[in-house]
């Protein structure tokens, strides 16, 4: 394989991780929360394409159930799980994070079994660009992540609510004194973060077509690893530390002598940073406000 | 039918009681100030004004309504804005952002075009520093651009807290400067200050807070004029 193919490989892995390291991201900015339940969030997405599509219907029907599913579950997640927490220990939101994302692979499992489920998004074959051949299920995923990600920038950046998202992540109180209603606004980020989630889950499955209820854990953790390394809570942190990862990923792949050790480095690569730069790389400092 | 009315408000700390049985009016278009000591109870009795902070007991009415326990993105629009101690800017959001979320409950795009031409009319530095991250603004400009936010709502009564805190005498004259111009144009003012003499002079009425209870009221030049209050407060 030659390093362009590797590039975009990596730059549409790296799309994935920055679209599931937006969720953990925004939702911490907002909520302060880290949200560990959120790579399950994922594995439900993918379960709802999976029994779309054996209804017989068709591959685009599937995405948007899986839209649906997913943002309908973070919401609700948000409101029966974490709501009554709020202003509890962040000890005690964390694990409940975590309790969330064991209860969800628990149901998966009960209802699918331990066995991952083949799934066919669609058979998209590969182009030939500048003389080597790149799977275009590589070139939809960059091309849709950068669409996505730009969309989700103009929303924060240029609307009335956008605006109320930033105030609230950077003063809860001052925000309501506004006149922001900041449940509202939390809800609205776990439904876009969960939406995210779940066209992470549909790139996921078009590079690796099986179904688990583990699926989500490992890029859950990945994509965690990203908004760290990016800055929890910068949104252009965590489409910066995602991209990063996820080439990182593909080219340690492509050197035999690396490949076995791609995990390690990516996770290295975490620690160096964070010794760097502890609050990531364009994460701020925070007051800590009353 | 005062504007409004605070009856018996009780709130707590966990097991520390910080407010204990406060009750106190603004009438419409007064300047009221509460003043007192640090640690008094001042701001605790903003926040729970406004629900930031639950309250333990008591009422609160607002235009004859009870607002005890409306939670406060709801009382913006009825007519409540609220500058917090330590200002609470956006610091990472632009003056204009800042501007912006102050009329947050506001829709029509022509009063706010309104709005904002009479806050960069009041205050030019801010038309001028439009673009400008609210962080890398002086305090001065920063309580400002806190006051204008507020007044972005229209609202017919505003809460101040501590509006003088750590600003230069310079704007500290600005700052109450203002607050009687907002007065003046027919916004009803609740002001909490460690600045009593200042405070005093340009209350209306005044209740003067000790350790969470009031213990005297009067209007401003009868508390200037008082011996124990010149003692405790205004340093005579």
């Amino acid at each position: 394989m030659s390093f362009f193919s590797t590039l975009i490989n990596g730059l549409s892995l790296g799309g994935i991780y920055a679209l599931i390291a937006l969720g953990y991201t925004m939702v911490y900015g907002i909520a302060k929360m880290l949200n560990f339940a959120h790579g399950d969030i994922i594995m439900v997405g993918a379960y709802a394409i999976v029994t779309t599509l054996g209804l017989g219907l068709h591959p685009l029907a599937a995405i948007v159930a899986a839209v649906i599913v997913c943002t309908l579950l973070g919401i609700a997640t948000e409101a029966f799980a974490y709501r009554p927490l709020r202003g509890a220990s962040p000890l005690a939101v964390l694990i409940t994070a975590i309790g969330v994302s064991y209860l969800l692979q628990s149901i998966a499992q009960m209802i699918y079994g331990s066995q991952g489920i083949p799934v066919t998004l669609g058979a998209f074959g590969a182009v030939s660009v500048f003389g080597t051949s790149i799977q275009i299920s590589s070139l939809i995923t960059l091309g849709l992540c950068v669409i996505i990600m730009t969309a989700l920038t103009l929303f924060v950046n240029n609307t009335r609510v956008g605006c109320a998202m930033l105030a609230v992540s950077e003063d809860k109180a001052a925000a309501q004194l506004m006149g922001i209603n900041v449940n509202a606004i939390i809800t609205l980020t776990f439904a876009i973060g969960s939406a995210l989630a779940a066209f992470a889950s549909t790139f996921y499955l078009m590079q690796i077509p099986s179904a688990s209820p583990t699926l989500g854990s490992m890029p859950g953790i990945k994509a965690f690893t990203a908004a760290v390394i990016g800055g929890i809570g910068s949104i252009p942190g965590a489409m910066i530390g995602g991209i990063l990862l996820g080439v990182i990923e593909k080219l340690a792949l492509s050197f035999p002598a690396l490949a076995p050790y791609t995990t390690a480095i990516e996770f290295a690569l975490l620690i160096i940073i964070l010794l760097v730069k502890p609050t990531g790389l364009l994460g701020k400092k925070r007051r800590e406000k009353v | 039918m005062s504007l409004l009315k605070v009856d018996n408000l009780e709130v707590s700390y966990g097991l520390i009681q910080a407010i204990k049985g406060v009750s106190f009016t603004v009438e419409e278009g007064e300047i009221v100030s509460l003043i007192g000591a640090n640690g008094a109870g001042k701001t605790t009795i903003m926040h729970s004004l406004c629900n930031i902070i639950p309250k333990k007991a008591g009422k609160v009415f607002f235009d004859g309504k009870d607002i005890t326990s409306i939670p406060s993105h709801r009382l913006v629009p009825m007519g409540i804005a609220q500058v917090p101690e330590g200002r609470r800017i956006f610091q990472e959001l632009t003056v204009f952002e800042n501007l912006k979320l102050g009329a947050y409950t506001r829709h029509n795009a022509g009063e706010f075009a309104e709005t904002l031409e009479s806050v960069y009319e009041r205050f030019p530095i801010l038309k001028e520093r439009s673009k400008q991250i609210a962080g890398t603004l002086s305090g001065g400009e920063q309580q400002m651009l806190a006051m204008s936010r507020a007044l972005m709502s229209h609202p017919r009564m505003i809460l101040l807290d501590e509006p003088s805190m750590g600003l230069s005498p310079l704007y500290v004259n600005t700052i109450f400067d203002m607050i009687k111009q907002i007065n003046s144009e027919g916004t009803t003012v609740l002001l909490v200050e460690q600045n009593a003499k200042k405070a005093l002079s340009i209350a209306d009425r005044a209740y003067v807070l000790e350790i969470g209870r009031i213990s005297k009221s009067g209007t401003g030049r009868e508390l200037l004029e008082d011996d124990e209050i010149r003692r405790a407060y205004l340093g005579d």
